[in-house]
């Protein structure tokens, strides 16, 4: 501690390559180098490459007529369409099957999860092996399961398996009835749009309320009697004006209801029951994360176990779960993309696939696809931290 | 509550035991088998309830299971005639000969069957290498560490792709396949993601911008898109982006491809381990006069790789069920060769596909498994030595 520093300058026996300041900038300056380099070639490469391969470069196909069919689209396609069209199909292709098998997922999920925690030894059990096992087989070796050994493996149109509702099964989709509405059907939709408004108009008064006057409102009964209760008298009213168009099997085909390919099905059953041993974890980390005397203190304030649990527990465990629940979405949303191995016409299948196939324009093609997914990544990790910051513990 | 006066009277009237009870065994019903299953199956009309839906649900399922496995199973067999439903046999379970018969297919895929003995000395170095890096009470674990990352690669490098000048001929990578190219793909996934990965993460820990930076855009671009992208920008863009006499091996494509991948969730397993680590082990480490790398590497990397071995493995672990997603852009691995033998036309029956997946699952479940099992064994571990 004797030695002397003259305050501003350095000691002058470090010599300038041991300077931290300038070692960093030197490194930096290198990566910088190594990196452009790498861009300048392959960009040159790349260049070079295309043009011997007479490759077009550009955007210029996008509205270039596609000529291939999609097996399902949710928006009007047909070969004639653009390429540009046959994007957005398999682009909302892609998020069917994701919302839809984030619901399912989580439905699923939150039952193992509770049910891994459960005191009764054979559904703990249970519960635990479907865990290990989904866990530790691979998702596309599921898929390929699911839609080549059970879907295909259906008996064919004739011998369609018939369950109740009808509701017909075979090897070339599930046929279910579809909805079908009639005029005065509007009326039932915009009531129960009122309902949702409504409810949470009751749920903020209600919550002032409690905080002014320290009385609860029926929250939960009065917003499922405004969503469900209200648009079901309108229903009646109206005259009933929803019918279902029943699925008919003919000679050689079903003619009506709605078909959901196998191919569909396949991956929504597969994502959905592989993310569910995911969630049941994330499930059961949350739910262990809360610690006992949290609810022991909840008891002996006379609160009941209903209560206990929708108040204490579990809005202390939804702090843990969910951005590893995000997470889980996240990943079941770019595990969708393995649709393109059992052929469900999603994003990557069809334009990764197909559409690369025919103009061979893989540069373009594959940023477009990338840069999809980075955008659904990027939005929901940024909100995600939104959230994270606001529901942060802050103590002391 | 104080007792009144008649109270008290009362109680010297009644009849007070003097002697102690000898303790009584608990009822029947609560204790043994009885009391177990009151216990952990039957304690609430709710619990009867889901006891006798699972229980149902299980006599369903696992005698299927069985016959499907073991009982209605054909074990014998040269093709798929064995396999075919008959007026004598109307059920048939799972076609056990095509599994046999197929298995070096599954194993070795189509390297040459006269060398195929190079495959097995690989399976064999690497066996001693897992062996070594993870049993504890192994003899010199040093060298270990020298043998598998070092000695283990050229050696599989070596025997695998061939060197004419010691007699070993070239086997070309499109030859390779099952389960040779699933573990090729997992330990090279395996042996760089790491020290990548470590490196990011010191990157995105960085105080210098640049370095900063690239980091960040690296692991949030690469782990922002689905594995199957990264794989099909691997294997059409990356032949794209150099010299034309220099195109790569489709299987070096995808093993970029997946190294690519794999480094990126490394990276954010090793930041998390890096940032459970106390400031004041970073600030000791400086104070005694330690540099950047001596520090990270003597004090504040052992501690966080060791709090972060178990989101190791399990990392390891998805990335080995990734491997099979090379499938996709058309390389010969284990679930590849399962899905062209099981239409191959010489064993078309109903039960085939089936029982090639089962093939596949059971290989899966096992090593899967028994990397669960010892990342868990190792968290057991570690966690004795923060117990007081």
């Amino acid at each position: 501690m004797s030695i002397e520093l003259k305050a501003g300058s350095p000691p002058a026996s470090v010599p300038f390559y041991n300077d931290p300041k300038v070692r960093s900038i030197v490194y930096q300056v290198a990566l910088c180098l190594i990196v452009a380099g790498l861009v300048y070639g392959a960009a040159s490469n790349a260049v070079e490459n295309l043009q011997r391969a007479r490759i077009a470069s550009g955007f210029g196909f996008w509205d270039n007529i596609a000529g291939f069919d999609i097996s399902q689209t949710l928006i009007s396609y047909s070969n004639t369409s653009t390429y540009g069209r046959a994007f957005w199909v398999g682009l909302l292709n892609t998020l069917l099957v994701a919302g839809l098998g984030i619901i399912f997922a989580t439905i699923l999920g939150f039952i193992v999860g509770i049910a891994r925690l459960s005191k009764n030894w054979l559904v703990n059990k249970a519960a635990t092996a479907y865990v290990e096992i989904i866990r530790n087989l691979p998702l596309l070796l599921q898929l390929l399961f699911w839609y080549n050994a059970v879907l295909k493996a259906l008996p064919d149109l004739r011998e369609s398996v018939k369950i109740p509702g009808g509701i017909f099964l075979n090897n070339r989709g599930l046929f279910l009835p579809a909805p079908v509405t009639q005029a005065g059907f509007g009326f039932v939709e915009i009531v129960f749009f009122l309902g949702i408004v409504g409810s949470i108009v009751f749920h903020i008064w209600a919550r002032k309320r409690q905080e002014k006057t320290g009385q609860q409102a029926p929250v939960f009964l009065t917003s499922l009697g405004l969503i469900i209760g209200l648009p079901l008298i309108v229903y009646l009213i109206a005259g009933m004006p929803l019918s279902f168009n029943f699925p008919q099997a003919g000679r050689f085909n079903i003619a009506g209801g709605l078909e959901v390919v196998p191919e569909f099905a396949a991956l929504l059953f597969g994502l959905s029951i592989y993310t569910a041993a995911f969630i049941a974890e994330v499930v059961r980390a949350g739910i262990l994360a809360v610690s006992h005397g949290q609810t022991e203190a909840a008891y002996s304030l006379g609160m009941k176990p209903g209560p206990t649990l929708r108040l204490i527990v579990v809005p202390q465990a939804m702090r843990v779960i969910i951005p590893p629940l995000t997470s889980q979405y996240l990943n079941l949303t770019k595990n969708s993309s393995l649709a393109v191995a059992i052929g469900y016409p999603d994003l990557v299948q069809v334009f990764t696939g197909t559409v690369l196939n025919q103009t061979g324009q893989a540069v373009e093609v594959v940023a477009i696809t990338m840069a999809v997914y980075l955008t659904i990544s990027l939005t929901t990790s940024f909100l995600m931290n939104i959230y994270n910051s606001r529901m942060k513990l802050v103590e002391r | 509550m104080t007792m009144s006066e008649g109270d008290l009277a009362v109680a010297q009237i009644n009849f007070v035991r003097k002697t102690t009870l000898e303790p009584q065994p608990p009822p029947a019903s609560m204790t043994g088998a009885v009391g177990w299953l009151r216990e952990n199956l039957f304690s609430t009309p709710f619990n009867i309830a889901l006891t006798i839906l699972i229980a149902l649900f299980l006599a369903w399922i696992i005698p299927d299971m069985l016959r499907f496995l073991v009982f209605d199973a054909v074990w014998s067999g040269v093709d798929r005639e064995a396999c075919l439903i008959t007026a004598q046999r109307p059920v048939v379970g799972a076609c056990w000969p095509f599994a046999f018969e197929r298995l070096p297919y599954f194993i070795y895929g189509s390297y040459p069957i006269s060398e195929r003995w190079r495959v097995d000395v690989f399976f064999v170095i690497l066996a001693v290498a897992i062996v070594w890096l993870l049993w504890l009470n192994a003899p010199r674990r040093d060298l270990g560490v020298v043998y598998s990352f070092i000695v283990t690669p050229i050696a599989s490098y070596i025997l695998l792709s061939g060197w004419p000048l010691i007699g070993l001929p070239k086997i070309d990578t499109v030859l390779w396949g099952g389960v040779l190219v699933t573990i090729v793909v997992s330990a090279v996934g395996i042996v760089f993601s790491l020290p990548i990965g470590i490196l990011l993460a010191l990157g995105r820990q960085s105080k210098m911008p640049a370095i900063k930076l690239f980091s960040v855009m690296f692991i949030e671009f690469v782990r922002g898109v689905p594995l199957v992208t990264v794989l099909f920008m691997a294997s059409v863009m990356l032949p794209l982006f150099v010299p034309e006499n220099i195109s790569p091996d489709k299987l070096l494509r995808a093993l970029i491809g997946i190294a690519m991948f794999a480094s990126a969730y490394m990276a954010e397993v090793v930041r998390a381990g890096l940032a459970a680590i106390p400031k004041g082990q970073y600030e000791g480490a400086q104070a005694v006069g330690l540099g950047y790398w001596q520090m990270m590497r003597l004090i504040v990397l052992p501690q966080a790789l060791k709090i972060t071995i178990p989101n190791i493995v399990n990392t390891y672990i998805g990335l080995f069920k990734d491997t099979t997603l090379v499938f996709i852009v058309g390389i010969f691995d284990l679930l590849r060769t399962i899905e062209v033998s099981r239409i191959d036309p010489k064993w078309a029956a109903p039960s085939t596909s089936p029982t090639g997946y089962v093939v596949a699952a059971i290989f899966y479940l096992i090593c899967c498994y028994g990397m669960s099992r010892y990342a868990q064994a190792t968290e057991k571990r570690l966690r004795k030595a923060d117990r007081r």
